[in-house]
């Protein structure tokens, strides 16, 4: 049996004619938190699209349980996002049903629960991420970091084999981080589920993660355990755990020289 | 010169090519959301809820239009059949007209722009906030889960709505033609129940009324999930609901009209 559940083989993808990955190589071993970082932009919430089969890649290909995802039928893909959950960017909580409903929402579309299980099952995860008590209001009534708390709780509501967290921490508070990062880990570890987590935040990350990935401009340019990553003296790494603004990472989305950019605009 | 024409007819290709384009994928959803319908019909409680949205809250307008527009045309006709001294023959005209034309076209132009513009809005929204793309990620199906309902509950409630704005402007051309103007109650009745054919008037206008509600909503679905992912994507598809519905039904109006007047 192969031990990787998520595979990425030489992968490339173009929005448009924008090349944004150019052969993109990362395994995810069953059982591993694993950490995907990279600056904004950098294409990381798309990467986890393509993992779901949202998006077809240009060439290469994802692997998920030792199948091509973008070869498979739609019926398949389908099966195959059965057992995977992923925390939106943004939550994508559904507006017209309450946070009660929301966390219910993939266990009465997939499970012939009665309610009454069904009521445990959603009160169980409010309370793993602390949002018991808000599960009749709105999600028009959450601040955003409670908002990605209930998609959070959604995401592994029928107990994913794979599990993506698109920038969990982003607006939470140190408690509530540290939490979410119990979470992960606890969820990993209990449920023996595999989860790729996309983040910024490098300290926070390094303290849980099993292993990580740095992307810029399209392709992998470190990778390795976290302590590995600590000592490197490669200066990608280097940039990011100390935040420099300065470095091999672009802090700019491709432009021209900004010295010609502005000087155009005097010109014209 | 030249330049300047090839240059417009492209644009002008463009454009047919492009409006084509959109009714050949506006079709495939359609033919889509047929094919993915058997969990709206199952699961009715899905659909019964969006008929609380498309048809229960637009009765009001659907309601106070119908009691206006049906004592217009009590007015309106008497003041013409007067001329020729068959003015009890008010409830006939106000009858046909109702059941034939206004009642299946007056409300499908009023649900587009109460109910159709709220669906292309909210399915808009939807997107943008990239629901849908979460919810094919839990292995839902946006399409059997949130199209296909929104599409049976516009088809049965538009038939319905169109039958109640009817019978109200019947009722509104009663106000007028009766107690107002004077006609004698039992003319107006009688002569009514005597021309209005069940089978050539009512049940046409029900066809009628059918075809536009799958027209209607099908636009407003379509250019919900069509709409750029943004604030200025989703109000230009309301707008175009609003437009091509419009369009829309009083095109297939003509065409409908025109077969059951010949047959
Ligand atoms: N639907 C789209 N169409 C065209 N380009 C897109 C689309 N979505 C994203 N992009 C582009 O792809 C690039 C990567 O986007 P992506 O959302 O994957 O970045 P990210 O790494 O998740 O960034 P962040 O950390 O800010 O969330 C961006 O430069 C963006 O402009
Ligand atoms: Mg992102």
């Amino acid at each position: 049996m192969n031990d990787n559940l998520v595979e990425i083989n030489d992968l490339s993808f173009a929005y448009n004619s924008r090349l944004l990955h150019k052969g993109i190589n990362m395994r995810f071993p069953r059982g591993k938190v694993v950490a995907i970082m990279g600056g904004s932009g950098s294409g990381k919430t798309t990467l986890l699209r393509l993992i779901g089969g949202q998006l077809t890649p240009s060439s290469g290909h994802v692997k998920v349980d030792g199948r091509i995802v973008h070869e498979q039928s739609r019926e398949e893909i389908y099966r195959m996002r059965r057992k995977m959950g992923m925390l939106f960017q943004f939550g994508a909580l559904f507006t017209d049903l309450s946070v009660y409903d929301n966390v219910a929402f993939p266990m009465r579309e997939h499970t012939n629960l009665p309610e009454s299980i069904i009521r445990d099952l959603v009160l169980l995860k409010l309370n793993a991420v602390g949002l018991r008590g808000a599960r009749d209001l709105m999600p028009s009534e959450l601040s955003g970091g409670m908002a990605r708390r209930v998609a959070l709780a959604r995401a592994v509501a029928l107990d994913p084999a794979i599990i993506m967290y698109d920038e969990p921490f982003a607006g939470l508070d140190p408690i509530s981080m540290g939490v979410i990062v119990n979470l992960i880990r606890s969820l990993n570890d209990a449920l023996g589920a595999t989860s790729i987590v996309v983040t910024h935040d490098v300290h926070e990350t390094f303290s849980f993660v099993d292993y990580v990935y740095f992307v810029s401009a399209g392709v992998v340019v470190a990778e390795g355990t976290p302590e590995d990553l600590r000592a490197s003296q490669m200066p990608f790494v280097h940039q990011f755990v100390h935040g420099e603004a300065d470095g091999p990472v672009p802090f700019h989305y491709t432009a021209p020289d900004y010295r010609q950019d502005m000087l155009r605009g005097a010109n014209g | 010169m030249v330049d300047r024409i090839v240059k417009g007819l492209r644009l002008i290709g463009h454009r047919v090519i492009d409006r084509i384009w959109r009714l050949g994928s506006a079709a495939r959803f359609f033919l889509y959301a047929l094919v993915l319908s058997g969990e709206s019909l199952r699961r009715f409680h899905l659909t019964i809820r969006e008929i609380y949205f498309t048809g229960v809250l637009s009765l009001i307008i659907i309601l106070v239009s119908a009691l206006f527009v049906g004592m217009v045309l009590g007015l309106q006709g008497y003041n013409t059949l007067q001329k020729y001294g068959s003015s009890e023959a008010i409830g006939v005209l106000v009858a046909l007209s109702l059941v034939r034309e206004l009642g299946p076209v007056v409300t499908a132009l009023l649900f587009a722009g109460r109910a159709g513009t709220a669906i292309t809005a909210e399915i808009g929204l939807m997107k943008a906030t990239e629901q849908l793309s979460a919810m094919e990620m839990m292995a839902v199906n946006p399409i059997a889960r949130v199209v296909a309902p929104r599409f049976w509950a516009g088809v049965i409630s538009m038939p319905l709505l169109a039958s109640l704005f009817s019978m109200m402007g019947v009722f509104g051309g009663y106000l007028v033609a009766v107690p107002l103007l004077g006609i004698d109650d039992g003319a107006f009745w009688s002569q009514m129940q005597a021309s209005v054919d069940f089978r050539e008037d009512v049940v046409n206008g029900v066809i009628k009324s059918c075809v536009f509600g799958v027209a209607c909503t099908i636009i407003a679905l379509f250019e919900g999930y069509d709409a750029p992912p943004t604030a200025e994507g989703v109000s230009r598809a309301t707008t175009r609901t609003v437009v091509n519905s419009s369009l829309a039904v009083l095109g297939l109006d003509f065409v409908l009209t025109s077969f059951m007047i010949s047959v």
